[in-house]
């Protein structure tokens, strides 16, 4: 027992946690040098802040993992706001309705992309580049290039409100799609199709899992997790805004590859998802309180994404 | 057939030739001197597009600014479209204008177009967005160091002493620059009021939501924020909540329509407004100067207004902004 603990060295144990050995590392370091970045209130705001993002990302873990990649969640997350804002604000529909409809418009976007990507045969950078500014267009086109308002209270309540007075609600909505993400992918057919599919697409078909609906279903579920994210967007703002998740799926592509994903397919976790958009929500946050120079925020945020996946690379290479 | 509706082309053409002349002729025996006397002057306006009512305001006063000066005004609207806006370009030139004034869809895509005029010799103005690639005369734009300034001065006002924050635009943008140095002149000019904190927010209302309570996290005395565009603003006021407008000022800039009942609704204290109709009047009176042979400035700031809860009605009826940020 004496000789495993000896021979892990301190630097090792940097390498062996990956993504959260450096949001520990980040924490650390935002603590020291802001006296209010340590405290529950300015926590859970980092939260709320990165929920949406993190939602985005949970939709691109699976996409990434089976090998993908979705450029278009950005755009899909604003057209389901705007969608879900022109339903309740401007043609009158019911709660449920609207949401329905909001929702229905992320998973459809998704589904066309797993289309063009099957029947159509082209690559998924290619179809869901296309749905990035199709999907942009529509928002712009239902708006009229317009904020939509107002949100039924209910929804406010969703972006504004708390439960036991401190957990805000957009942090529950993050955990419940987590906790989903990771049913998927762990404990379901779906999920183990995804690292199938990532791993070896051409064994996958060969050892009968149809890839064809797999591929339909996996653009179909981010869609649906850019809308959600669509939705609790509106909800922060209490308006639906046509520019929403304007490059977004930078973040969220970011998120998932600082998480340990690789963009090869076949490697991620939803909890790495988490990691990873919490290093970039902690960092935003940090540099905030401390007042940095915005143009050396951009050279920061930068540096520290390449050094994440750069340790976590390099703890991969040495494994192997 | 094809020949002859080719003549008859030519013989239209040249009649146009003719009637331009005269009209040229026209103008120079009259020319007195006087500024702004545009009488007999043809000028083109391509305006971006119609369809958002800041242009219209900036058509209307271009319009009433050549029918002042007695000067003929033909418009086009290019609803935004940069290739519909060459085809119109191209037009004008062909017809020959005095004078063309571009207010550009997109500052890149209308340069071949202005490369056109300038190979014509007809003078360009630009309008409310500059031009790359082609030689334009003049840029006539708001004044956006102005605004920021006044912007300052109100939050100084309103906070009276203590500490503001300022969100920033998209960092190195035009706009932000100069919102921000004008905001920057009206804090160093004093000593009451002390800026604490200053960050980027993208000119986006989410952004301008989250670097609000991080920004409130690091210093919750702060008595307001001036946010460099209305957006931003909404964003502050989203993430203030009760607070908006009351124990922290807000002071925005553009006003957006949901930033005008933001103020109206007291969460917000004051946004800057353009003055639309005063860059196409500007834009007239300069085209005609420069057909005189007179030297414009190569830019020519537009004074913009403050818009605060009691002046804010007078702007509710449509008058908007949505260039510029």
């Amino acid at each position: 027992m004496s000789s495993v603990l000896q021979r892990i060295r301190p630097g090792e144990l940097l390498a062996r946690g990956g993504p959260l050995a450096g949001l520990v590392l980040l924490v650390a370091v935002m603590s020291f040098l802001s006296p209010v970045f340590f405290t529950t209130n300015n926590l859970f705001n980092v939260g709320t802040q990165i929920a949406v993002i993190a939602i985005l990302a949970f939709g691109q873990t699976f996409v990434i993992v089976s090998g993908g990649i979705d450029l278009s969640v950005g755009s899909v997350l604003g057209l389901s706001g705007i969608v879900f804002g022109w339903a309740t604000a401007v043609a009158g529909f019911s709660l449920p309705a609207a949401l329905a409809l909001g929702l229905g418009a992320g998973a459809a976007a998704g589904l066309t992309n797993g289309l063009l990507i099957t029947l159509g045969n082209l690559p998924p950078f290619i179809a869901t580049l296309a749905m990035l500014s199709a999907a942009r267009g529509l928002a712009l086109v239902i708006s009229g290039g317009q904020p939509l308002n107002p949100i039924p209270p209910a929804i406010q309540t969703l972006g504004g409100g708390d439960i036991f007075g401190v957990v805000p609600l957009p942090v529950v909505l993050m955990l419940v799609m987590w906790a989903i993400t990771i049913g998927v992918l762990r404990s379901t057919y779906p999920g183990r199709c995804m690292y199938a599919i990532g791993g070896n697409e051409e064994a996958s078909r060969l050892s009968g899992i149809n890839v064809f609906n797999q591929k339909l279903f996996i653009y179909t579920l981010s869609g649906f997790f850019a809308a959600v994210a669509g939705i609790l967007y509106t909800a922060r703002l209490a308006s639906a805004q046509p520019q929403a998740g304007f490059t977004f799926e930078l973040d969220a592509i970011a998120a998932v590859v600082i998480g340990g994903a690789s963009l090869s397919g076949g490697v991620g976790s939803a909890s790495g998802t988490l990691v990873g958009a919490l290093i970039l929500g902690v960092l935003r946050n940090g540099l905030n309180l401390l007042n940095v120079s915005p143009f050396w925020q951009q050279v920061v945020i930068g540096a520290v994404i390449a050094l994440a996946v750069m340790t976590d690379t390099l703890r991969r290479r040495r494994k192997g | 057939m094809r020949k002859r509706i080719a003549f008859l082309l030519a013989g239209l053409l040249a009649l146009a030739f003719v009637l331009a002349a005269c009209g040229n002729g026209g103008q120079d025996e009259e020319g007195n001197g006087e500024e702004g006397d545009g009488e007999g002057v043809r000028l083109a306006l391509s305006v971006s597009t119609l369809s958002n009512p800041f242009f219209v305001t900036l058509r209307d006063g271009a319009q009433q600014a050549a029918d002042e000066a007695g000067a003929e005004l033909q418009v086009s609207d290019a609803q935004d479209d940069a290739s519909q806006q060459q085809n119109d370009i191209e037009n004008f030139v062909t017809q020959q204008f005095d004078a063309i004034l571009v207010n550009p869809v997109d500052s890149e895509a209308v340069g071949p177009a202005i490369q056109q005029a300038n190979q014509a010799d007809i003078p360009v103005l630009a309008l409310d967005r500059g031009a790359e690639g082609g030689e334009v005369a003049t840029l006539i734009a708001s004044d956006n160091v102005q605004g920021g300034e006044l912007a300052g001065e109100e939050l100084i006002e309103l906070v009276g002493s203590g500490s503001v924050a300022q969100l920033e635009g998209i960092p190195g943008t035009s706009a932000s620059r100069d919102r921000g140095q004008g905001f920057q002149q009206a804090i160093e000019s004093q000593d009451e009021v002390e800026l604490v904190a200053s960050q980027a927010a993208g000119f986006d209302r989410g952004q301008g939501l989250n670097v609000t309570q991080n920004i409130l996290q690091a210093n919750p005395d702060i008595g307001g924020i001036f946010a460099q565009n209305d957006e931003m603003a909404l964003g502050a006021v989203q993430a203030l909540g009760d607070r908006a407008g009351g124990d922290v000022k807000i002071v925005g800039f553009d006003a957006v329509d949901d930033a005008l009942q933001a103020i109206q609704d007291g969460q917000m204290n004051a946004t800057i407004a353009q003055q639309p109709d005063q860059i196409g009047s500007l834009g007239v009176e300069n085209g005609i100067s420069l057909i005189e042979g007179e030297d414009v400035p190569e830019e020519i700031p537009v004074e913009v207004q403050l818009v605060t809860e009691e002046n804010v009605s007078e702007f509710m009826d449509g008058e908007e902004e949505t260039n510029g940020g």
